[in-house]
Parts: structure tokens; C-alpha cells; sequence
């Protein structure tokens, strides 16, 4: 075949692609070189290739330099070594040189453990740093969600990628020359005072501790600690099929009922679900969906098309900032986070007869934007939010690990009734095409009065960044929209805007792949399969469920007989559903 | 230093600018060097209302001014004093030549005097080698010099 190319690797004679980079053909045959700088999110159309961190050199035979192989595309009889004592040698003085400007604090830095430079510094075997000269000095950046500690920077533009490239945020760029180069923000602003999202996707891109999520454990631990708070928790979807990544298993390991024994152990008085509240979301949002749909239909020109989800905090901010012009086309149902929030704070909390300041409600996420979410001050009662806390997977992970629990040969155990029972339609929130899938169910039930037989809509999952799918609502077809990553929203909602396409619904996740993507997950360090994997393991939950439809959850149905009243009713728009604010002035450009 | 403040014959000149450069945001070093020939230099104000007339992240506008030396966020005196710092010229002693400027100016690398007369700053290389070290006023160049000079090229603008 002419497009093949044939190449010799360590003494392995293969054959790839042209075009095919080294990095790329030696790792078709097993052979691990590695890398720093480089970062690739398959199936996405997302790497980062600078070549320039010059940690994956290899040696090829009639070259008389090293070459990167991240960067450097096969040629017709190659011969590549890649681990030589010449380039062994070359990366530990690049490792080396990388390390002279770089705190040497790995023993209280958030990645410690899971670093990439620490890891090729282990690797390596460097015992000492050989250059010393002179070390940048930044200010740490704190941002509600995110942790800027440029001091640790190793310009390998990981994140200014995923923030223009991937999320088309545009906050990030590499900014000054020579030794001063760093990434930053435009005039070096704080990331409170740009268009950040804070959808953290530069978090789980960053290689090294540069950028980290707010640490809330402590906060949590003490709140633990303390006799008189009642403590609980609920867990976004995503996180039970990520979790078990940290302590070692399989990606896609479902460990729900591990999470919540060691929820339990870590002394949490009651373990919920946000998939409760996800159920109740749906019975809103779908209700809203339908309204506004069945009132198009009729022919009411007040009414705006799409419906968008508003589940996702930074696709929340993404819109505020960059389509202000759009702020009444999205939901108003809150996120199921703060829906679990303001039930867990009034109804629950009210039968249980505890007051809300003694009341402490945590949140784990597999998310960074979370954390700023529940600060927002709309979601305060006499300034106590509805969520106190939200940790990402990867804080619960540390904190498991803290109490030496042993997490894999942990027993089975169930959520807390009622705020923890939910169903098979409430899981999938964590996939893209998720939410989407589960108001369809709801809305095809209550639209057409009829049973809907198979309650899967295999049309409205997967994973490219735009999906379009008509569903037939028994002779309606209502056309939905669905984007993962921000820059796919951008250009769903660019059509929208343009009155290109018409949808009836559009769902939103910020990050690739939704939720089990999100930047709280344990780092997946460009190996968008553990992704992938995760997302199959929702819908492998959802299928093992008994009730997989929002609106059949028992006790959804008694929290609107006992307390709610109607979906959309007076009560629960006053608990359950939000506003949407202008934040287009720190916008320039996008 | 005052806040610059935008106004619309600045945002006219950035428009034309941007609109003879194609609206491009691939043009984007061309339509800096225009604006900044035009206002003299690229406050922030600038530097965002450019970004949202070719539709690209400010902060990636601020990369490239930061990065080129020939850019720059502080208003030049109406006098621009510049020290060539290249090769030919370092080595027949420009830095001293530039520690007398900045001497005898009461001012660093990269600033402006308080009446606004002189600006000092460094470049690599003007292609006078033959003349070094070499120093340039605005458009006017003084070459081989000496640090006994530097009073008389100040003396030459103190009044103009």
C-alpha cells in the first residue's frame, strides 16, 4: 500500500499510516516514550503538540540530532531507538533543566503523586538538580474554582490549548519573552476579572501543580469533626464510575455502592444522591420543556426555541458571558446540585428538625465550576448556601485515602432514603446526551399519554462534539440539538443564533465527553478512552436500574404530594428554579 | 500616568486599521504595528477594542504586544530615545552609553520622562554597525559615541 509506511523500532519492523508521528507508531506497538508537552484528546479533534517541552527525543539513525517524536512524522525506512543512553541521557538534562525553575515543595503540592514531572523526574533516577539561576516568582491567582501557581509552570501550553482550542474561552495565552514567558491572562489579570468559565478543563489538562481546584477538605473534615453540625452528602452521577480509578481499578469500574460505605466511614450522617434531584430536574425541566414546546406548537410567537439544559455550571457562565442576548432561552430549572441543596435545606431539614445552620451540605462532583456554583449569592438564604461544600472526585479520593480506608475491598451499601433513590434516567446525566435522553423519557410519557416501550434513545448518545436527532413523539418530531466542550456549544449556538437551524431542545455539557470528562475526575492524562469507558459504565448503570424513567421515582412523586405541589408550580419555582445574569462586560473578542 | 481613555476618533483609527488589514485576525502583528504608528502606543483599552473588532481572545492580543519588544503599553516620549543594545554596538560599550541616558534622564529601560519629552528604550541592531555604538531620536541617528555626548543630544531636544 503507497500510504504505508514501513519503519524499524527497537528492532521492530512495522508499518503505520504516513503521516503517522513516532510517538504515535511506537505506541502502536506497546512502546511507552514519554512525553510532557504533549496532550491529546482522541476523537476530539484537541493535541497539543508544541514540541518544545523536548522530553520525548528520540534517536534516529542518520540524523544527527535527537529529534521530538511527538512532532516528527515517520519517513520510508526509519530507524528510531528510542530509549538509547544518548537520549536518556538528553531527557534527564531537559528533566533536569525543566526542575532548576521549578519549586522543589513536591511534599505539599496538590499534584504531588499524580505529577507528570515528578514522575519523569522518578523515572529518570535524578538525584540532584544540577543548574541553579535565578526562579520565577508569580502570585498565586485564586479564583473561586481554580488555583493559578505560575511558579510552577512549565510552559508546556497544555491548558492555553484546551482554554482557546477546545472550550474557545480564550482566557489563557502564552504572554512576555524569554525567561519572563509564562502563561497568563491578558494584562496578567486576575481570572475573577476575565470571561474564565471556570470549567476547569485546564486543571485536568495541566501536567504539573500549576493549576489546581480550590481545596475544600479541610473545610469539610472540620465540618465532620464538629458534633453539632449534621453532615450529609449527595454524589453527582459521574463520580461512581470514576472513583475507583484513584484507588486502582479499571476505568469504567461502577462503584457506587463502595462510595457510599466509604461516604459512611468517613462520618457522613446521611448519604444521598444528587441523582435524586436529578429525577426532580427532569419532572421541571421537562415540564418546561413541554410547556414551551406544546405553546409553540400551538402557534404563541412569545415563546423561545431551544430549550437548553442548565445543569452544567460552566456552560451556566459560557452563556452569561458570551450570548447574553440568549439569557432567557435556557432552563431555569437549577442544577441538580443546587436543586438537592434546597430540598435537602427546607423539606428534608424541616421533618428532620434541624435547623439550617447546623445543617452542613456537601457535594462531590466531578467538577471544578461546582465549587463556584454553590457560592453564588442568588443561591443563599441570609448568606448560608444550599450547598456548603463541593468536592471533586478526586478531594473524596485524598480524603478516603486520608482515613486509610481500604477502598476496593470495601462492602456494598445503599444511599439514604428518600433524597438518595433515584432511577436508571438520572445516571446518564453524567454522559452527553445524558440529560437529553432522560427528559425525553419523561417528556415522551407525559406529551403523548402513552408508555413508551424501549426507553433508550441510542440516536441522542455518543460522543461527537455536535449531534442532531429527531425523536417522534408519536407523529410530533421534535429536533434536538446536543455539544460537549464549549467550543461545540459555540457552534450549535452560533446557529442558533443565526436562525440556521431550529431546535426544539438543545442539551449542553462543558466539558468533552459531559461530566465523566469533568475537570474534578481523576486526571486522565490525555487518555480520552478512560473517558469513553466511564461513559459506557452510566449507561451500564442505567440499564441495571428498576426504574428507569424520573417521573416513576416513588419518592419524587411523594415529595411533590407532601410538599412541592405541581412541577413548575409556585413552590417549586421558588426552590427549584434560578435566573440568569449579563456577565458579557469581561468579555473582548469572543 | 492618567488612564487612557478611548474615544471615537481612537476607535475610527483602529476600525480603518483593521479593516485595511482584512478584519484578519492572522494579520493581527500588521494591525498592531498600524495602531501603534498611528496612537503611539497599545494601552489595554486599545488592545481589547482590537480584539473584539477581529474577533480573537484579548488575552492572546496581549501575548503577542507583550512578547515583541517593539510593542509597547507606555506612551513614548515626544522625544523617543533609543540605545541599540546589538552586537557591534554592545561591544563598543552601549550599556554604558544607556546608564548615562538613564542617568542623566532620571528614568529606566521602558520609560517616560514626567513632562512627557523623553522615552528610553533598547533595540538590537538599527544596521549602522559601522557607527557604533549608535543611539537614535525618533527618526535622527547619533553615531559613535560617547557617554560625554549624551548631555548635548539631551540639551539639543531639552527645548525643540
Amino acid at each position: 500500500m503507497e500510504n504505508m509506511i514501513a519503519l524499524t523500532i527497537d528492532d521492530h519492523i512495522l508499518q503505520v499510516p504516513k503521516g503517522t508521528t513516532i510517538l504515535e507508531a511506537a505506541k502502536s506497538i506497546g512502546i511507552e516514550i514519554p512525553t510532557l508537552c504533549h496532550y491529546k484528546l482522541e476523537g476530539q479533534g484537541i493535541e497539543n503538540k508544541p514540541g518544545s517541552c523536548r522530553v520525548c527525543v528520540v534517536e534516529v539513525e542518520g540524523y544527527k540530532n535527537l529529534v521530538p517524536s511527538c512532532y516528527t512524522q515517520v519517513s520510508e525506512g526509519m530507524v528510531v531507538h528510542t530509549h538509547t543512553m544518548r537520549v536518556i541521557m538528553a531527557r534527564r538534562t531537559v528533566v533536569d533543566l525543566l526542575l532548576s525553575d521549578h519549586p522543589a515543595d513536591c511534599l505539599v503540592c496538590p499534584q504531588a503523586g499524580k505529577c507528570e514531572l515528578q514522575k519523569l523526574a522518578i523515572d529518570l533516577g535524578l538525584r540532584e538538580i544540577t543548574y541553579t539561576g535565578e526562579m520565577s516568582t508569580y502570585k498565586k491567582d485564586i479564583s473561586p474554582a481554580i488555583i493559578r501557581d505560575m511558579n510552577k509552570c512549565i510552559m508546556c501550553r497544555r491548558c492555553e490549548t484546551v482554554c482557546n482550542e477546545m472550550q474557545t474561552v480564550g482566557v489563557l495565552s502564552g504572554i512576555n519573552r524569554g525567561f519572563e514567558a509564562v502563561v497568563g491572562t491578558a494584562f496578567e489579570k486576575k481570572l475573577v476579572d476575565t470571561p474564565c468559565v471556570m470549567c476547569g478543563q485546564c486543571v485536568q489538562a495541566c501536567p504539573v501543580g500549576a493549576l489546581s481546584e480550590v481545596d475544600n477538605t479541610r473545610d469539610v473534615m472540620k465540618a465532620l469533626n464538629n458534633p453539632k453540625k449534621t453532615v450529609i452528602v449527595q454524589t453527582a452521577p459521574a463520580v461512581r464510575v470514576a472513583l475507583g480509578e484513584e484507588f486502582g481499578m479499571e476505568p469504567g469500574s461502577r462503584v457506587t455502592g463502595k462510595m457510599v460505605t466509604a461516604l459512611r466511614k468517613l462520618g457522613f450522617d446521611y448519604v444521598f444522591d444528587t441523582d435524586f434531584a436529578a429525577d426532580l430536574t427532569i419532572m421541571e425541566e421537562g415540564t418546561e420543556m413541554l410547556d414551551r414546546i406544546s405553546r409553540y406548537m400551538q402557534g404563541d410567537k412569545s415563546v423561545r426555541l431551544p430549550i437548553m439544559t442548565s445543569c452544567c455550571p460552566g456552560w451556566v457562565n459560557f452563556f452569561e458571558t458570551y450570548y447574553p442576548d440568549m439569557l432567557d432561552v435556557p432552563s431555569t430549572a437549577k442544577s441538580p446540585m443546587m436543586m438537592f441543596g434546597a430540598i435537602a435545606k427546607t423539606y428534608w431539614a424541616e421533618k428532620l428538625g434541624i435547623n439550617r445552620e447546623d445543617l452542613v451540605v456537601v457535594s462531590i462532583m466531578p467538577c471544578v465550576a461546582k465549587k463556584y456554583e454553590c457560592q453564588r449569592d442568588e443561591f443563599k438564604v441570609n448568606g448560608n448556601s444550599d450547598v456548603d461544600y463541593s468536592l471533586t472526585t478526586r478531594e473524596l479520593a485524598d480524603m478516603i485515602k486520608y482515613l486509610g480506608i481500604k477502598f476496593d475491598t470495601l462492602a456494598d451499601s445503599n444511599f439514604d432514603r428518600p433524597l438518595g433513590e433515584s432511577t436508571g434516567a438520572a445516571v446518564i446525566f453524567g454522559a452527553t446526551g445524558g440529560v437529553i435522553e432522560a427528559a425525553t423519557r419523561t417528556a415522551y410519557e407525559l406529551y403523548t399519554k402513552k408508555n413508551l416501550g424501549k426507553v433508550e434513545f441510542k440516536e441522542l448518545r455518543g460522543l461527537t462534539g455536535v449531534r442532531e436527532a429527531t425523536v417522534d413523539f408519536d407523529g410530533t418530531p421534535i429536533h434536538i440539538g446536543i455539544a460537549h466542550g464549549l467550543g461545540n456549544a459555540r457552534k450549535l449556538l452560533d446557529k442558533v443564533r443565526s436562525g440556521e437551524e431550529v431546535f426544539h431542545a438543545i442539551e449542553i455539557m462543558a466539558c468533552p465527553g459531559g461530566c465523566v470528562g469533568g475537570a474534578g475526575q481523576p486526571y486522565h492524562h490525555g487518555d480520552f478512552t478512560k473517558v469513553e469507558k466511564r461513559l459506557n459504565a452510566l449507561y451500564e448503570e442505567d440499564a441495571s436500574m428498576p426504574v428507569r424513567k424520573s417521573h416513576e421515582n416513588p419518592y419524587i412523586k411523594q415529595l411533590y404530594e407532601e410538599f412541592l405541589g405541581e412541577p413548575c408550580g409556585h413552590k417549586a419555582h421558588e426552590l427549584l428554579h434560578t435566573h440568569y445574569f449579563d456577565k458579557s462586560d469581561k468579555n473582548y473578542g469572543l | 500616568m492618567c488612564k487612557f481613555e478611548l474615544n471615537d476618533t481612537h476607535k475610527q483609527t483602529i476600525i480603518d486599521v483593521c479593516e485595511a488589514n482584512g478584519n484578519s485576525a492572522a494579520n493581527i502583528i500588521h494591525v498592531l504595528h498600524g495602531v501603534q504608528g498611528k496612537l503611539g502606543y497599545l494601552p489595554a483599552e486599545v488592545q481589547e477594542f482590537v480584539a473584539m473588532q477581529l474577533h480573537m481572545p484579548v488575552a492572546k492580543v496581549y501575548g503577542i504586544v507583550s512578547f515583541y519588544s517593539f510593542f509597547t503599553m507606555t506612551p513614548k516620549g515626544k522625544y523617543p530615545i533609543d540605545v541599540c543594545l546589538g552586537t557591534a554596538c554592545h561591544v563598543r560599550g552601549s550599556d554604558k552609553i544607556l546608564d548615562e541616558f538613564k542617568r542623566q534622564l532620571g528614568i529606566g529601560e521602558g520609560q517616560t520622562t514626567a513632562d512627557g519629552r523623553f522615552s528610553l528604550n533598547t533595540l538590537r541592531c538599527v544596521g549602522a554597525c559601522g557607527l557604533a555604538p549608535v543611539v537614535t531620536v525618533g527618526e535622527k541617528v547619533y553615531g559613535r559615541l560617547t557617554t560625554s555626548q549624551v548631555a548635548g543630544i539631551i540639551a539639543e531636544y531639552a527645548n525643540a
